[in-house]
């Protein structure tokens, strides 16, 4: 820190700084005068939409070490003009938040807790159960011999929170495999 | 939203649940237009609207159609425009029969299986028949596969287009006379017993709204779940319809009717359907027996020999197919049609979750979504999810429908033991939308690519990654299988380029969506627009409505300049579909003659001397079509479309005031009330809608309605709804510690009046009855809720956000309103009705427990609830009349039953 001086009593700061009630630069803390915003210190800034309700505020993601340090409304947006709502704005904490779940966790039937699983047992299993059950549930025809193909052992529920991409894969290797039962929010 | 002079919301409370969006109607305001909100609380939009008039919940067909019933009987319609662009003119059949002439029904309805038979609805034929509606489908298939949704990019088929007009409208048979016959019982002094609005607040609202229409001024309606969630709830929105097609309000700025859509990517996955009725692009999934080939399939979809764009549905269809089956779908294999499983009956969400209880289904994937807190029903569904052999729960958090088997409520009433349990829970970490790239398609149909920020923590990925994965092993565990059923799998096209780490690009997965020439010398270059799509395998397209965002293979999703450019449609901002419209139907924002209705409203208009259609927009309409082209309708197509149709997805070229095919439950709107409700049926003696989907189960028991013995013991009106803090079942909110804090702890809304009645008081708790479950909840006490004179007596409505639920995993926990709800669906939609039933409210915490069970219990022996409850499909036989009287048909040639 720099040395003291006489300059940098309060009083004098006050009309030195022009700020004579002592509300603006008088009185900010050196901590708060070196601090920058995340904004300014990010890596990058990446052009995205807030995941919550279908208005479609646009954002911008800042990025700093490979981490979302902030997330801000997008002004360019013609829908939003840089307005995030209180959900909009809290994106940062879905993003960041110690509750989230990061790993894959497993119930075995009839067990009271979950256990840990990776990636390849756990779609291995999902895999290998869809092939039974599609196996086990599966309908040619119906009863005046119309072809039906399809099982009915296998449902979905999900989307309207997805990307259109994914929807669509989803509803392709679905539709292929037989499962009808695919639904989602736009039915509730 | 922000060109309109009077913006009518309803059905909804933008200024929370929609709090960016909002902004257009302030910016509205601004300008000078008049902002109405119409709702059963009074909210913070209302605070900000020049007038709320409060309604009850479930009336506001009544309220929509008195306003008609004015806009006809004081001869306020934009005539020009309802003569020209709407079926006003066209005549119907002979065998037509409205409410008006059987108490309450409509002709057709069998009351037996609950299914209308629309064939009497039709228009009248040229040669004196009466027009087919395409394949004849009966009610019941229709509803079966919520047929309703198909229309969410276009009208329904119909033959042809040839049709009888009276341009004067005089003739008894004109949809005009017709709809003026119906709805004159909706009358201000009908509003104002049914909705509680007093004639003053009826008479503001109808001057604001037709005083800000016409040539030079646009009203426009936005609604949200407050019209969607009842078992009328298309029809409330067809009402509205009606109302903007009489007053000129559609195809033109500040004109229209919004769907305020409330997640971030609901409107896309209803384009690209994870739906069971539809495959993308509103084509239809086959349905066993109505599609059982190709050509079933094509000529039920649409006939070709009808006008406008759905005319070339078989473009669509095969070139779906081929992007899907690539070379194994060949013109010798109907390309690969059969490869479609078939429907045959309603899969919907509900019926699904019955069937998990009657132990068909096996499976379960949970994808974004928390049917154990969002749901209607709630208990029905847990318990429907414990019967499952393996559940796959893909979220941020661990969610309640993941965790359900160790902390939900019916561990702790004990009607489910841990142990006992056998139903296997994966639940796999999901990323978050800044770590994938993808595109949503919010509210207004507006595409927007998201870029990946950051790559996802742990074992979290995407459901692209995630669902390519599966697929891709899958496949390989089939490789080699000779069963013909493992063909549409082993066929399917699923090479999608990989990135350094094997994850599929998403960009390539737009690209198939947009869709490809597959042969030919433009082979492998992206579509430009669904026009270019030819039936015969020398095209693939994945959802023909997207065709053009991945134009020339360039990405318009992820167009970002800033504000959109500088036209009042800002255009370069996203893509909309189809074809980058902002406006649909925006021939109509013309006069017949091509010229702008206004200086003040011009937008898309003909340019003589170009001999085109230009304007802010994309003109909606065949662009080199003049205002006076007269086409042999016969001709099919967009070829057919005069110069004067702008409603160029309807099989007529015209707006609907009357639905002579696509609806089940009726042709035009009539006011039934809500499956339960105290309030009796004062415009038809038809109590409830009689083409209702009903559950009458012991897990869904009903209150009794009306003044039917035992209603009194659930005598209060509740509705559920969102706030601004949290997103529906809380998934992606009640885990965020802000908006934790911000929203805290489940609570209700309830008047002054009820508040003394109850002995409740703001900061205490009630517990809230149904039939179905008891929860509780803080008291908030408000004259924001007020009471309201129906008929005569007083209606106490309640309010509960619905975005709690019970768990141990989220920041905050409490009981989930949807646990109140029965099910009881809308026929055209299989939406449920939660809007709007009936309740008790009393003082205190909510017993725990067993204890919990008999509080339920007692309610239910006290009102006499049983399955016969509101489940009678005609009130009063006595009073109405079934037409044709299906009595001696019982060989079911005409009526079928309901699957
Ligand atoms: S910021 Fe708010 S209003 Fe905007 S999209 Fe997100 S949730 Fe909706």
């Amino acid at each position: 820190m720099a040395a003291w001086s006489p300059l940098e009593w309060p009083v004098l700061r006050q009309f030195r700084s022009g700020d004579v009630f002592g509300r603006g630069p008088a009185v900010t803390s050196p901590t708060t005068r070196h601090i920058a915003p995340r904004t300014a210190t990010a890596d990058r800034v990446v052009q995205s939409v807030c995941p919550f309700c279908a208005v479609g505020c646009g954002q911008k993601i800042y990025v700093k070490d490979e981490k979302v340090v902030q997330i801000e409304g997008d002004p360019d947006s013609p829908i939003s003009r840089g307005r995030l709502c209180p959900k909009g704005a809290s994106s940062a904490q879905l993003v960041n938040n110690p509750l989230r779940q990061t790993a894959i966790r497993y119930r075995a039937p009839y067990a009271t807790d979950w256990q840990d699983l990776d990636r390849d047992t756990a779609i291995d299993m999902i895999a290998d159960r869809f092939l039974e059950t599609r196996r086990r549930t599966w309908q040619d025809r119906d009863e005046h011999g119309r072809p039906l193909r399809r099982t009915m052992g296998i449902a979905s529920l999900g989307g309207a929170t997805l990307d259109n991409e994914e929807n669509y894969l989803i509803k392709k290797l679905f539709t292929a495999a037989g499962a009808i039962q695919i639904e989602n929010q736009a039915r509730i | 939203m922000a060109n309109a002079d009077c913006i009518i919301l309803m059905g909804g409370n933008m200024a929370e649940a929609h709090p960016v969006g909002f902004q257009w109607v302030t910016e509205a305001k601004a300008r000078g237009a008049r902002v109405i909100h119409i709702d059963p609380r009074f909210t913070r939009t209302s605070a900000v609207a020049d007038r709320h008039i409060a309604i009850r919940a479930g009336s506001d067909v009544v309220l929509l159609g008195g306003l008609v019933n004015h806009v006809l009987t004081h001869d306020l319609y934009f005539r020009e425009y309802v003569v020209a662009y709407t079926n006003a003119a066209t005549l119907l059949g002979e065998d037509f029969r409205d409410t008006e002439d059987l108490g309450g029904l409509f002709s057709g309805f069998d009351p037996r299986t609950g299914d209308y038979d629309p064939s009497t609805w039709a228009y009248a034929h040229p040669d004196g028949r009466v027009e087919s509606t395409g394949g004849e489908e009966h009610g019941a298939s229709a509803s079966a596969r919520a047929a309703g949704d198909q229309h969410g990019s276009g009208g329904p088929a119909l033959e042809h287009s040839t049709v009888l007009r009276d341009d004067t409208l005089q003739n008894p048979r004109t949809v005009f006379q017709v709809l003026r016959r119906h709805f004159s019982r909706y009358t201000p002094e009908m509003v104002r017993d049914m909705c509680g609005i007093t004639l003053e607040e009826f008479e503001y609202l109808a001057r604001s709204v037709t005083e800000n229409s016409g040539r030079e001024r646009t009203t426009c309606f936005g609604y949200a779940t407050g019209w969607t969630q009842h078992t009328l709830g298309v029809q409330f929105i067809r009402t509205a319809a009606i109302l903007q097609l009489l007053l000129g309000n559609v195809g033109r700025p500040g004109g229209g009717i919004m769907a305020l859509r409330g997640h971030a990517s609901i409107q896309g996955s209803t384009d690209i359907p994870t739906l069971f009725n539809l495959l993308p692009g509103y084509l239809p999934m086959p349905s066993a027996g109505l599609h059982d080939t190709l050509a079933d399939y094509l000529e039920e979809v649409a006939s070709p020999t009808q006008k406008g764009f759905w005319a070339y549905a078989d473009t669509y269809t095969i070139s779906l197919l081929k992007a899907w089956f690539g070379d194994a779908a060949t013109a010798d294999n109907d390309w690969a049609y059969d490869y479609l499983p078939r429907l045959n009956g309603p899969h919907g969400t509900y019926q699904t979750a019955m069937d998990m209880l009657a132990d068909k289904v096996e499976g379960y994937f949970v994808l974004g979504q928390n049917p154990a807190v969002g749901s209607a029903n709630g208990r029905q569904q847990r318990m429907a999810m414990s019967h499952l052999k393996w559940l796959v729960v893909r979220d941020l958090n661990l969610i309640e429908s993941a965790t359900w088997w160790k902390d939900g409520p019916e561990i702790a009433s004990g009607e489910l033991r841990t142990e006992d349990i056998g139903t296997e829970v994966f639940f796999l970490p999901a990323a978050t939308h800044v770590e994938k790239a993808g595109s949503f398609t919010q509210t207004q149909r507006l595409l927007q690519w998201r870029h990946q920020a950051v790559e996802p923590p742990g074992q979290a990925e995407s459901e692209l990654d995630f669902f390519h994965e599966l697929g891709r092993r899958i496949r390989e565990r089939l490789a080699g299988s000779t069963d013909e059923r493992d063909r549409p799998l082993l066929d399917l096209t699923w090479d999608y380029p990989l990135d350094e780490h094997g994850k599929p690009d998403p960009e390539a997965v737009l690209s198939e969506i947009n869709g490809y020439h597959v042969t030919g010398p433009d082979a492998g270059r992206n579509l430009s627009s669904y026009t270019e799509m030819k039936a015969d395998g020398s095209t693939a397209c994945g959802c023909w409505i997207y065709t053009g965002v991945y134009a020339e293979g360039h990405n318009l999703a992820a167009r970002r300049v800033p504000n959109g450019g500088a036209g009042i449609a800002q255009t370069e901002w996203g893509w909309a579909w189809p074809a980058d419209r902002r406006i649909l139907y925006n021939r109509a924002s013309a006069d017949p003659q091509g010229r702008p209705w206004s200086e003040r409203k011009k937008y898309v208009w003909w340019d003589e001397q170009a001999g085109r259609w230009t304007g802010s927009d994309v003109p909606d309409f065949p662009v080199d079509r003049a205002p006076d082209a007269r086409p042999d309708p016969d001709l099919g197509g967009a070829e057919a479309l005069a110069g004067d149709d702008p409603f160029i997805m309807q099989s007529d070229g015209k707006g609907w005031l009357f639905a002579p095919t696509g609806l089940v439950d009726g042709p035009l709107p009539a006011h039934y009330e809500p499956q339960e409700s105290p309030v009796r049926n004062a415009l038809y003696p038809q109590q409830q809608a009689p083409a209702r989907v009903l559950f009458p189960r012991e897990d869904n028991l009903g209150a009794p309605s009306a003044d039917e013995p035992g209603a009194d013991v659930y005598p209060y009106v509740f509705t559920t709804y969102r706030l601004t803090e949290h997103h529906t079942a809380g998934g992606m909110s009640r885990w965020s510690p802000v908006l934790a804090e911000l929203q805290p702890e489940m609570f209700c809304e309830v008047s002054p009046q009820l508040a003394a009645e109850r002995g409740l008081e703001t900061g205490g708790w009630a517990t809230i009855v149904s039939p179905r479950s008891a929860i509780e909840a803080r008291v908030l006490v408000t004259d924001r809720m007020r009471p309201l004179r129906i008929n005569g007596r007083e209606v106490h409505q309640v309010g509960l956000p619905y975005h709690w639920g019970v768990g141990t995993d989220a920041v905050v926990s409490g009981d989930a309103a949807n646990d109140l709800l029965g099910v009881a669906l809308d026929p055209n939609t299989q939406i449920q009705e939660s809007k709007v039933a009936s309740c008790d409210v009393v003082a205190g915490r909510r017993p725990h427990g067993e204890a919990l069970l008999r509080l339920v219990r007692d309610y239910q022996l006290r009102a006499g609830a049983t399955v016969g409850t509101d489940s009678a499909r005609i009130t009063d036989p006595a009073r109405e009349t079934v037409e044709p009287d299906p009595g001696d048909d019982e060989q079911g040639s005409v009526w079928h039953t309901r699957w």
